[in-house]
């Protein structure tokens, strides 16, 4: 069996006499993401400062890598502790220092790389976050989203191995929610970090995660994979779940996955024997596009998607769902296989005609203009039966997927 | 039975007898009532005792560590900064004070001298009082009051907003960063400064006992230079050493460890430790100036 990177033992944790974390179990595995959720005054962030050394256990004990953190040496336990990095909730940017600076800082401090390095590296992570025009303000000069995306940054210029998010996309607008979410998996990716993250972003938050962790009333309310937590059957947890999921995808416009699964239950009870019904599952390879054109692109591409999709099969009293981070099923009521594949196509031309000169601008804005990506949007569209669950039909989907709807570079290069 | 009910039990003793009003039966040393009456003054006392004790340990650790990590590397451009900012930009306030302290002396001095017909000793008057006492305490005082609160109220405002908890996160000891500097450049500014107040006082009292009261201006500087011997500069320096180290740790204890304050929370702890940073300060540079003083003479 694996061993946890970071494990909780029974730990305890009060605050002038009231237990914010009671007798707490729980492990952390390498190279996953893993949502931390709960209540207000649960102790997500209590938790989290744990991790990192700002707090310690009043019982209990926390082990890195199976050893336990209180038998360490200070020498053994600083260099963990280096590899951490830690995104405060409310940012705590360093206000007298700019932005350049912010990002720098602990470069200077804990390395020897030269002056030019340190700021080649730092340039680069502020590129990467779209703060280049930001550069030389202060943090009390940029909006709430900008002086999130410094302390990004910042947790991300040293490249360490375990990253700690603290609501990061709190105060964000949703296309803002989702690049950092982007950011934080494609970084994931590129660097291979751990990444712990308090969020309530349902659903992106957990199209990105591997474990989800509810805490709930000072324990561990549930573990594991967030399909498996909706499965649970603790009333109070389900229903706090199903409140953060809404009515509505803030990203698309859609239908949340509740909702969605609502409205297919209630056309399952109208249905008729032998009426037929269809499916469309739509797709984009956001994490091809975020390489292409950057997080800012990649997440409007989906968003056009999304609405595009909304406004078109929302007329015909078609509903669709996001599903994954980058796949929207659309289910098409009283329509057979024909008529389904002729108002995709329908829609595939309205998609290349109206969205295209849209994400064109967003991409050579934020590309080199040598660099010439094609974007594919691809669906999969099937008949399906009221015995089929949701998650067969998107596998159904899947397996049917074909390119629908191609928007070429003018350029003509590259092709992805 | 119904004088009994009235009788209060112990909490958790409820089966054993019930003790009269006033406190536990009388047990012929301490008189019952005047006892349980003084007993939350004692334990006042007791506590405040404690607590005092451990600040002073705390100050002491505190002290220790940020003392040690001024000689870490990547502390120079810092503590530069540090003493530009308390030394440098407080040369002005120190000029001030240090003339119109020189000139209130000269004034004093010489119709106090003239009483007993030797004004000529009014150079060693002046000279003496500002080396020994009043330049390095009143030098202390006036950085304390400038750079002393500012140094508690931003480390107060990096603690409430969290940025020490982000230097701890980044790998960066905040008492490294944030205290060392500062008390290495109090350490180096002090004195300095000191120095400074000293010449300007000694001006100060030229201006009033010689330009404007016609001593004569050789016997003033003669005196100046033939009472003025190394230990008394070298006992004033000693104290702003003392008194540097002082301040710059009690301003930075108090803004560092602000949000323990139990007085109050947020911009109201940082205002708090600022009060407190300068009065504690202030008092202890006297007391310190006593136990130095006594030990030099």
């Amino acid at each position: 069996m694996e061993t946890p990177l970071i494990e909780f033992r029974n730990v305890t944790k009060r605050f002038n006499g009231k237990t914010v974390l009671d007798n707490i179990n729980l492990s952390i595995y390498e190279n996953q993401v893993t949502t931390i959720i709960g209540k207000s005054g649960t102790g997500k962030s209590v938790l989290l400062k744990h991790i990192i050394g700002l707090l310690k256990p009043d019982e209990g004990t926390i082990l890195f890598q199976g050893k336990p953190v209180n038998k360490m040496k200070k020498a053994e336990w600083e260099d963990h502790r280096r590899k951490v990095a830690y995104l405060f909730q409310n940012n705590a940017l360093l206000d007298s220092m700019t932005v350049l600076d912010n990002v720098a800082f602990p470069l200077r401090q804990t390395t020897n790389l030269s002056k030019a390095e340190i700021e080649k590296r730092s340039m680069k992570r502020i590129d990467d976050l779209e703060l280049a025009e930001a550069v030389g303000k202060f943090p009390s000069e940029l909006s709430g989203g900008m002086q999130k995306r410094v302390a990004l940054a910042r947790a991300l210029v040293t490249d360490p191995r375990i990253v700690l998010f603290d609501e990061p996309t709190t105060g964000q607008d949703p296309i803002r929610k989702n690049m950092i979410l982007s950011m934080i998996i494609h970084y994931r990716k590129k660097y291979g970090f751990t990444a712990v993250m308090i969020s309530h972003d349902i659903p992106d938050v957990f199209f990105i995660s591997d474990r989800v962790i509810i805490l709930w009333e000072g324990g561990v309310g549930f573990e594991g994979p967030y399909e498996e937590a909706l499965k649970q059957n603790v009333p109070m947890i389900d229903e706090f779940l199903r409140s953060l999921d809404g009515f509505q995808d803030q990203l698309t416009g859609l239908l949340s996955r509740e909702a969605f699964k609502m409205h297919y239950s209630a056309m399952l009870g109208a249905a008729v024997t032998e009426t037929k019904y269809s499916a469309a599952l739509f797709g984009v390879r956001l994490n091809i596009l975020y390489e292409a054109l950057g997080a800012q692109a990649a997440v409007a591409v989906l968003k056009a998607l999304g609405e595009y999709a909304n406004r078109y099969f929302n007329s015909i009293g078609g509903f669709s769902a996001r599903h994954s981070r980058d796949e929207i099923l659309t289910i098409f009521p009283h329509k057979n296989l024909a008529e389904a594949r002729k108002l995709v196509e329908g829609f595939s031309h309205e998609l290349e005609n109206g969205v295209v000169d849209h994400i064109k601008n967003i991409a050579w804005k934020n590309s080199d203009a040598a660099t010439c990506f094609d974007i594919y949007i691809r669906a999969g569209v099937i008949e399906i039966s009221p015995e089929d669950s949701i998650e067969e039909i998107i596998q159904k989907g899947r397996a049917e997927q074909e390119i629908i709807s191609t928007h070429r570079c003018d350029l003509g290069g590259k092709v992805q | 039975m119904k004088e009994q009910d009235e009788k209060k039990r112990l909490p958790g003793n409820e089966n054993e007898a019930p003790y009269e009003k006033g406190g536990p039966a009388r047990t012929g040393v301490f008189p019952s009532r005047g006892w349980s009456n003084i007993s939350p003054f004692f334990a006042f006392i007791g506590g405040w005792a404690i607590r005092m004790i451990g600040n002073v340990g705390a100050i002491a650790v505190f002290f220790f560590l940020a003392f040690v990590n001024i000689f870490r590397s990547k502390q120079i451009r810092e503590i530069t900064n540090q003493v530009y900012y308390i030394g440098a930009k407080s040369s002005l306030i120190v000029i001030l004070v240090g003339l119109f302290t020189g000139m209130v002396l000269g004034l004093q001095l010489f119709y106090t001298l003239v009483k007993f017909g030797s004004v000529g000793a009014l150079g060693s008057a002046i000279s003496l009082s500002l080396v020994r006492e009043l330049g390095p305490v009143l030098t202390a005082i006036m950085i304390a009051a400038r750079a002393g609160s500012a140094m508690a109220a931003e480390i107060g405002i990096l603690r409430n907003s969290e940025q020490i908890d982000a230097l701890y996160t980044m790998g960066i000891d905040p008492v490294r960063y944030l205290v060392s500097p500062r008390i290495a450049a109090s350490i180096i500014s002090f004195p300095l400064l000191t120095a400074f107040f000293d010449l300007i006082g000694i001006i100060g009292g030229y201006l009033t006992g010689v330009v404007l009261l016609g001593t004569n201006a050789g016997t003033y500087f003669y005196r100046v230079q033939s009472s003025l011997g190394m230990v008394d500069i070298r006992g004033g320096f000693i104290k702003s050493l003392v008194f540097g180290a002082i301040v710059s740790c009690i301003c930075c204890f108090q803004g560092y460890f602000c949000h323990m304050r139990n007085d109050g929370f947020g911009a109201r702890s940082v205002g708090m430790a600022t009060v407190s940073a300068v009065v504690i300060s202030c008092v202890l540079i006297l007391v310190s100036d006593y136990v130095v003083t006594s030990f030099l003479m």
